[in-house]
């Protein structure tokens, strides 16, 4: 179909009308190039949100325990619920999608750790196996808690990398005996927490050690626990069951919504991807507008061409064109026209955002909800799709018109 | 097309035999250049029949009018009709671009044919920088590249001189020589004193026809 008698009259064209080919050309390039911009920012915002999301599994749900506020069967409101041991096997027991799960207790006020003669403040936390899952926590050196340490409450504590570093510096922390107000406890190992901050300055240990040494009982500050690839509905469900549970054990309204705080990150995840999908949506809307504008762009300066060469069609008719040679031609040179200008937009739209990326990595820019926006394969070959078929769309009408030309009024002589 | 049926030609019966050199004249309006344009199946008719080298010529679609068009019949115009942006040995090559011939073997061939016009030495050169004679050869030399079976051609010296009228005449009598029926519209007693059988139109219809004696 492309052959060279097709290429020598497509550049003829274009180098007879230099200017209007360059401003069609840009609109196409422009229209193609905003539309990279937009995805690629809206790929560098959803890298950020996931981005926040980093440190806790998408799949897990937190349950603190509250006050009631609601008066129930005849009790008062302003009773306090306590989650206890029993609580999180019975919970465990009954919701079989449950895969890590864990208790956590908070051990009241800040501790003097010591390490030889070096001390600082840090947080202190008692939790069980499963939270390094919940948590999304690494372990750098050693282990984390396991269950013979849970059965035994043994003492022993996983530390942050910042404590860590604080305390021991370039030695290595593993089986040393740290001493954490008045208590001695040894280090079995470090965990990095992609969270950063705070979260890397606390020091864990077995939950039921914290219970134990720190006057808990048998109580917990927060049961969290994952639900394997369990859908926002199943996970509505998994709620719903847990607050039977309890409301079934501590009786109170099923409307009070401050006796059992839960917190589902399933139905939270889900919300920001149905936000972004969203986003990413009306950015293809806003994208494929502009490129639409380019198009009628092209399309009219197709028309504009078709009159003006309404003679010349009218002597290839005479000697022989079929109609489908003439659209043929017609919509060979739009899709040319269009496809090198998209694909310069999209080369350059690629090229800014690749540079953004850049920029932003070597010069460590931090932005909150703003993270690698980059544009996927996936959205470079739809855009090349699109390319072509917005050439076929801007070439059609014009070379339809075209064809449809008498040989004898375009070779009338006026 | 009009809504209103406007007749032009009525009751034309004409029979033009292979090798026949036919002039048709008659004034604007007479409607002449529509029988050529039927002739060139360039334009449909309501009624009647027409058979060009005894093929039914009714009702074609676009398609097969296109292949009739390259394969029987050489337009030639009087404004000659070449494409500006090709040389004038594309110009005549690009009959056979229609036929699918490649590009070597029909530049080759429009290249004997220009040299049959005597203009050879033009091949490179761009319509713009032809005279009217030249390009009205390198007219003649397209219509002839497909060996059709029919000239036609439409007030083929309208645009020239007197003296390059008679050149172009003297290649239209050459290209007879040779079997191909030619038909050439015009106004110019001249011209078509020059052919052997003149056919004059006036409202549609045939009103005389002149068989000229030997010159």
């Amino acid at each position: 179909m492309f052959d060279l008698d097709t290429w020598q009259e497509i550049y003829f064209t274009i180098k007879q009308n230099k200017l209007r080919t360059f401003l069609t050309a840009f609109s196409v390039s422009w229209g193609i190039f905003m539309l990279v911009i937009l995805l690629g920012v809206g790929t560098g915002l959803e890298n950020g949100v996931k981005y926040q999301f980093r440190d806790v599994a998408t799949n897990s749900i937190w349950i603190s325990p509250g006050q009631t506020s609601l008066p129930y069967q005849g009790m008062k409101p302003g009773r306090n619920i306590r989650l206890t041991n029993e609580d999180y096997s019975e919970i465990n027991r009954n919701i079989i999608q449950i895969d890590h799960s864990t208790g956590r207790y908070w051990c009241s006020g800040e501790f003097t750790v010591r390490y030889g003669n070096k001390y600082s403040a840090f947080d202190l936390m008692g939790c069980g196996p499963g939270h390094q899952y919940i948590e999304n926590q690494r372990v750098v050196t050693g282990r984390f808690i396991n269950d013979f340490d849970m059965e035994n409450k043994r003492k022993v504590a996983v530390i942050g990398v910042d404590v860590r570093e604080i305390l021991f510096g370039k030695e290595d922390p593993i089986d040393k005996y740290i001493d954490i107000g008045g208590i001695q406890y040894k280090v079995v190992g470090v965990y990095d927490d992609a969270g950063g901050g705070s979260e890397l300055k606390r020091i864990f240990i077995p939950l039921s050690t914290a219970q134990l040494a720190y006057n808990g009982a048998n109580y917990m500050h927060q049961m969290m626990f994952t639900v394997g690839d369990a859908s926002v509905k199943d996970s509505k469900d998994i709620v719903a069951k847990v607050k039977d549970i309890l409301i079934d054990k501590y009786k109170f309204s099923p409307d009070d919504s401050r006796a059992v705080f839960v917190w589902n990150n399933v139905e939270q995840f889900q919300k920001f991807i149905d936000l972004f999908n969203g986003i990413r949506v009306f950015l293809w809307i806003v994208g494929i507008g502009t490129i639409v504008a380019g198009i009628v762009g092209v399309s009219n300066i197709m028309l504009i061409v078709v009159k003006e060469r309404t003679r010349e069609i009218g002597v290839r008719k005479a000697i022989g064109a079929t109609p489908s040679s003439i659209i043929g031609l017609f919509l060979q040179e739009a899709i040319v026209i269009t496809f090198l200008a998209g694909y310069v937009g999209l080369i350059a739209g690629i090229g800014l955002i690749e540079g953004i990326n850049y920029m932003m990595l070597k010069m460590n820019v931090e932005a909150e909800y703003f993270k690698n926006p980059e544009v996927q394969i996936q959205t470079a070959f739809g855009a090349t799709l699109l390319l072509v078929a917005a050439g076929l769309l801007a070439g059609y009408i014009p070379a339809k018109r075209a064809a449809r030309i008498k040989p004898i009024e375009a070779l009338r002589d006026e | 097309m009009g809504h209103q049926n406007l007749e032009v030609l009525r009751g034309i019966n004409l029979h033009i035999s292979e090798g026949e050199m036919v002039s048709i004249m008659g004034a604007s309006g007479s409607g002449k250049s529509t029988l050529l344009n039927i002739l060139g199946i360039l334009d449909g008719f309501d009624s009647g029949d027409y058979l060009l080298n005894n093929t039914r010529m009714n009702r074609l679609n676009e398609r097969q009018a296109a292949y009739y068009r390259n394969r029987f019949i050489g337009f030639v115009f009087q404004s000659f009709n070449l494409l500006s942006f090709k040389n004038s040995m594309e110009n005549v090559a690009l009959p056979l671009y229609y036929q699918k011939i490649g590009r070597k073997k029909r530049n080759l061939r429009a290249m004997e044919f220009l040299e049959m016009m005597g203009i050879s030495d033009r091949a490179t050169h761009m319509p713009s920088e032809l005279s009217g004679g030249q390009k009205q050869r390198v007219a003649i030399a397209r219509a002839l590249i497909t060996q059709p079976k029919v000239i036609l051609a439409d007030e083929p010296t309208g645009a020239l001189d007197s003296h390059t009228s008679q050149e172009v005449m003297d290649i239209f009598g050459k290209v007879n020589q040779q079997g191909i029926t030619i038909l050439i519209v015009t106004h110019e007693k001249e011209i078509a004193d020059r052919t052997k059988r003149t056919i004059r139109i006036r409202d549609g219809v045939i009103i005389d026809e002149k068989i000229a004696m030997a010159s």
